[in-house]
């Protein structure tokens, strides 16, 4: 199965958070939602679990009771156990008793929080209490597992135990869709769709993306001057210099990775609406 | 020359807790640091003791040469995760309020974000937000600048301009401390402390960090089948895309695991973020519970 929208537009009054958004999400995958903060990572995610009704488009998705989806503020209820809030998610979605703790009890032990189990929800960890909001979110076994930014903020440790657990529901056949703003992470989902001002700028698998770039990429150690400067940004101790047209491979251009792909798109778009990106809100 | 911001076998005790164990940590001028650990593993009470907010238990810690005190603090620029900035005033108010407090000159914004300077803080994107907390940071001219996360939840144009003015101000001189959870900002800084258990375990450029650490790679049509089979031989695999990636496992445990299961099995050159795990799985370092 695949789950998805197509050419989704949503309005929030004169603001248009998406326009024309399409995006697959088949089973089994891991696909990653990019961008930055008001990109519409959110608001596409929503519209994928049904909380939120797009003005145009079509949304597939299965039933609400075959979804799991975790809110970027977080979907634990502070004034349960750890215990408490996955036997009350289990009997929310109709998982069987014994099923459920089997594996409810799986998940925390591999999650690192099976110490945890009696302690309240509120008085986690960051880390803890996202993984606990992941175990939730994916204990009924859902066919579309939506994730918004699971990881921000969140300490490298917490964060690989977060990602044991989207591998495991990936691995049992779970479409899962997570949002993220880091391009490092973004990496480790097998399909991409990049967002910037609720619009798609890249789309693909992380290598597609890369190697779509358009024109060359130079690195310079000196600070590019006068119109370079606009098509440029600083990476480390050196400087990127974007230029549109094709050159031969000469010395000093890079095979761009994903963050430059995703800079130089970022870069286009800002170079071709005549304004900052972020400016004009 | 004095570095800004020094500790020598520093060390902090709660009690029975030795929160921060024998650390020294220099930052010089013109140098960008980034200080990495696990949550738990000492980073903010080594930097409350480098701030001069919390005495340390041993050992002893000079700013600008200096113990640290009021004086020593004006030096600073700090920019906390949230930014300390008031939602309902305006850029403008913002820097002004901070020049009325704190004194020293006032702040200014850079050109391309004039046009927003009468926009309540609360109602700018979040790019635009950290750069307007940067400007305040920096109105004093600070030696030294600390920093928490100081790229998160920005795209990554944004991102590439806020390190730009974190590099300017290095180029002129100043030096800066950044804490982060996210190896895209290590991977900016000059050089990185890695801390676990209270303790520096790791420290140099990415690649001395990273060194020979190896990772088994596992390249399969059926990666879920070959996932569950490398946990349940008690093995970690992480995905990254359709491959496996396991820290800590030779390529020998990795084919016994697999068994019959048709896969490449190779062997890569670890990033930092597998490095930086394996660093603090060695050390034991669980979070606090």
């Amino acid at each position: 199965m695949s789950w998805g929208v197509r050419d989704l537009d949503v309005r929030f009054g004169e603001h248009r958070a998406l326009q024309g958004v399409t995006l697959e999400t088949p089973n089994g995958r891991v696909t990653g939602v990019v961008g930055g903060d008001g990109a519409g990572k959110t608001t596409l995610l929503r519209c994928l679990v049904g909380a939120l009704t797009p003005d145009a488009g079509q949304v597939r998705r299965p039933d609400s009771r075959r979804i799991g989806y975790l809110a970027s503020s977080s979907g634990t209820y502070p004034d349960l156990s750890v215990e408490e809030n996955l036997a009350f998610a289990a009997m929310a979605y109709g998982v069987p008793a014994a099923e459920a703790r089997t594996r409810a009890d799986e998940y925390l032990e591999r999650a690192g929080l099976a110490a945890a189990r009696d302690r309240l929800a509120g008085n986690l960890s960051g880390g803890m209490r996202q993984k606990l909001g992941v175990i939730r979110a994916m204990l009924h076994r859902p066919e579309l597992l939506v994730l918004d930014e699971p990881t921000t903020g969140i300490d490298p440790v917490s964060r690989a135990d977060l990602w044991w657990l989207i591998a495991s529901a990936a691995a049992e056949g779970a479409a899962v869709v997570l949002a993220t703003a880091y391009l490092d992470e973004a990496e480790r989902a097998s399909w991409l769709l990049v967002l910037n001002d609720g619009r798609t700028l890249a789309e693909g698998t992380p290598e597609q993306i890369a190697a779509g770039v358009p024109g060359t990429i130079r690195v310079s150690s000196r600070r590019p001057l006068d119109e370079a400067a606009r098509r440029s940004w600083r990476r480390g101790a050196t400087w990127r210099i974007w230029s549109p047209e094709t050159a031969r491979a000469e010395s000093g251009t890079v095979r761009p990775d994903l963050h430059d792909a995703v800079t130089v798109a970022a870069l286009a778009d800002e170079l071709d609406g005549g304004v900052e990106r972020g400016d004009a809100a | 020359m004095t570095p800004l911001a020094q500790s020598v076998g520093v060390t902090r005790r709660f009690g029975h807790l030795v929160a921060v164990d024998g650390v020294n940590l220099q930052v010089n001028r013109g140098e960008v640091v980034g200080l990495l650990g696990a949550n738990g593993a000492g980073k903010t009470t080594l930097i409350r003791m480098l701030l001069g907010l919390l005495p340390a238990s041993d050992g002893h810690v000079r700013l600008f040469g200096l113990h640290p005190s009021r004086t020593t603090r004006r030096r600073i620029g700090y920019v906390p995760q949230g930014l300390g900035l008031y939602d309902d005033l305006t850029p403008d108010e913002n820097l002004a309020f901070a020049q009325a407090a704190f004194g020293g000159q006032r702040g200014t914004l850079p050109p391309t974000l004039r046009p927003l300077a009468a926009v309540p803080v609360g109602r700018l994107p979040l790019g635009v937000q950290r750069r307007v907390a940067f400007a305040q940071a920096l109105a004093h001219g600070p030696d030294l600048l600390v920093l928490d996360e100081p790229t998160s939840g920005v795209d990554p144009l944004a991102r590439a301009r806020l390190w730009e003015t974190i590099r300017d101000a290095a180029d002129a001189g100043a030096g800066a401390l950044v804490t982060t959870h996210h190896m895209e900002e290590a991977e900016e800084c000059d050089r990185l402390v890695i801390m676990a258990d209270g303790r520096v375990v790791a420290e140099g450029t990415v690649a001395e960090i990273v060194g020979r650490a190896r990772v088994v790679v596992v390249e399969t049509e059926e990666w879920g089948r070959a996932f569950e089979a490398i946990e349940a031989a008690g093995l970690s695999a992480a995905l990254v895309g359709r491959t496996l990636r396991v820290i800590d496992a030779s390529v020998q445990d990795v084919e016994r695991a697999l068994g019959s299961l048709s896969a490449e099995i190779s062997d890569a050159a670890a990033t930092l973020e597998e490095r930086f795990l394996e660093l603090t799985v060695a050390a034991g370092s669980t979070e606090a519970a």
